[in-house]
């Protein structure tokens, strides 16, 4: 793997950049490895990339029915933040957020992790109390959350309209400043890098279609469009069709898969200069560096795997976006694209063991896999090597269905679902 | 946006008139005094999620106002069939193959 630098740049440079390395070799399927994580997304890549650096397991393959980065990975508005209101998520996605932090240069690939901040807007006294006791929360859990009024969010984020005339006036915001937005494709490409150069295989175009299973239950390997693929574990790590290779184990999940859509406009120069959410009048917005407004909302209401959405749900989040910031009424909307989210009932994540044995899984991570990516793996990583949950991810176990022991963020509102 | 047809109303009508009300066929328990922590998990909370052919419930909230069923592919997004709530579930044995497209 070539490291990049100043030097490899100039270097290149005098080349005219004609002698750049392949970054990551396509690889073919062999007959074994020690694991198999399915799914190259930035979860999955980033597991096997732990895998390899952290717990010395390199045997290790990626696998994936399309090409990597191809699923929700490049398909979310790219939102990190941490500011979830019971313990177990706040450890949970501000594991993640401290991985972000230096993930660039741990990976020698710039991820253009952006602390541009996160401002959740309040608009009625609900919302205010609700925010004050997530900004609590997070204080006693270590995570950074602050309360503004009216005035000071407008003042950090000047595109905003805090006309009290308006339907549903910002009364106040409540603002997590490690929050931000990443480049979703280049933290796919980087672990795939990173994960390539310790000897990962990344397998792509080759869809699982079986998961075998020993005399004993235990799996022991995968039937592929490419033929078998034996291993002892497997990581699943799916996303909206979790569902599917859960099945081929023979298991049920307590998931449904659901659109949701995002959408970006025209590209303009940098005005925007943090990221806003509003879950009342239900949409969020940040600017990429590319200068497109990135443009999110909640889910289609219907179960579908057919990566597309309705318009009616886009007219909605458009018109609560020019609600709240009237300066972008006239700007036209580039492309419009949906990915399929896998949801729990509870709306937080499952991250664990699953009860066949050597089968390990990530998913439920519903509309907000994407600020977990870093996290997610690491622990994911760390599952699939010990053979047992990390306690930051204990919580978060397919049994908590049925012990009644949810992690109930859906009615704790922090998510805009 | 997808287009509905109310078996009810006997009309096709567009989605924003409906309300999607999850999977069909999920019979409440009769003695729910009786049931295991397993059996509650799988009624609450295990769904089917299947990628095609998908038995689902609708209201026509903002027509009729009654609940229905409906066969669609999660793929495609394409209805099958759509039918009476407390009708039986549609299947190979009543000769249905799923096939005919019918939404007349």
């Amino acid at each position: 793997m070539t490291r990049f630098s100043f030097a490899t740049l100039a270097a290149k440079a005098i080349g005219h950049h004609k002698s750049w390395p392949q970054q990551w070799p396509d690889a073919a399927p062999k007959a074994a490895y020690d694991a198999v994580i399915v799914g190259a997304g930035g979860h999955g890549l980033g597991a096997a990339y732990y895998l390899a650096r952290k717990y010395g397991i390199t045997n290790v393959a990626v696998i994936d029915k399309g090409w990597l980065g191809g699923g929700n990975t490049g398909r979310n508005t790219t939102i990190i933040r941490s500011n979830y209101l019971y313990d177990e998520s706040a450890f949970l996605y501000d594991h993640a957020v401290k991985l972000w932090d230096g993930l660039s240069r741990e990976l020698n690939y710039n991820v253009m992790y952006s602390k541009r901040g996160v401002l959740m807007l309040a608009h009625n006294v609900h919302d205010v109390q609700s925010f004050k006791r997530h900004i609590h929360s997070n204080r006693l859990n270590g995570v950074d959350n602050e309360w503004l009024t009216a005035e000071e969010a407008q003042a950090y984020c000047p595109p905003l309209s805090i006309d009290p005339r308006a339907r549903h006036p910002v009364l106040g915001a409540a603002l997590q400043r490690r929050g931000g937005t990443a480049r979703h494709d280049s933290v796919a490409w980087g672990y795939a890098r990173g994960a390539a150069a310790l000897g990962v295989d990344i397998i792509q175009n080759c869809a699982v279609t079986g998961i075998r299973r020993d005399a004993d239950g235990a799996v022991s390997g995968l039937e592929t469009e490419r033929g078998f693929i034996a291993t002892r574990k497997i990581g699943v790590s799916a996303a909206g069709n979790s569902s599917v290779v859960m099945d081929m184990a023979g298991l049920r999940f307590p998931l449904e898969s659901f659109p949701l859509q995002a959408l970006v406009s025209e590209p303009v120069k940098p005005f925007f200069p943090c990221v806003v959410m509003s879950n009342t009048v239900h949409a969020y917005m940040s600017q990429s560096d590319k200068g497109e407004l990135v443009i999110g909302a909640g889910t289609d209401a219907y179960v579908s795997y057919s990566q597309r959405g309705a318009m009616h749900i886009v007219e909605h989040t458009l018109a609560a976006i020019c609600e709240i910031f009237p300066v972008v009424r006239r700007m036209k909307m580039l492309r419009n694209w949906g990915g399929i989210v896998d949801v729990t009932p509870d709306r937080s994540p499952i991250l664990g063991k699953t009860p066949v044995k050597g089968l390990y899984v990530n998913c439920g991570w519903g509309t907000g896999g994407f600020k977990a990516t870093p996290g997610a793996a690491d622990l994911l990583a760390y599952t699939i090597a010990k053979d047992e949950p990390h306690p930051i991810n204990a919580p978060f176990n397919l049994d908590r269905f049925r012990s009644g022991r949810l992690i109930d963020e859906a009615a704790a509102a922090a998510v805009a679902h | 946006m997808l287009l509905i047809h109310c078996p009810y109303c006997s009309e096709r009508r567009p989605e924003i008139e409906f309300g999607y009300a999850g999977e069909a066929h999920i019979a409440r328990p009769v003695q729910p005094d009786t049931l295991s922590d397993a059996e509650w998990e799988t009624y609450l909370f295990v769904r089917t999620n299947a990628r095609g052919r998908h038995f689902e419930r609708w209201r026509h909230v903002h027509g009729c106002g009654r609940f229905f069923n409906a066969v669609r592919d999660t793929v495609t997004d394409r209805f099958e069939r759509t039918y009476k709530a407390g009708e039986p579930r549609p299947g190979e044995a009543d000769g249905w193959t799923g096939q005919s497209g019918d939404m007349s």
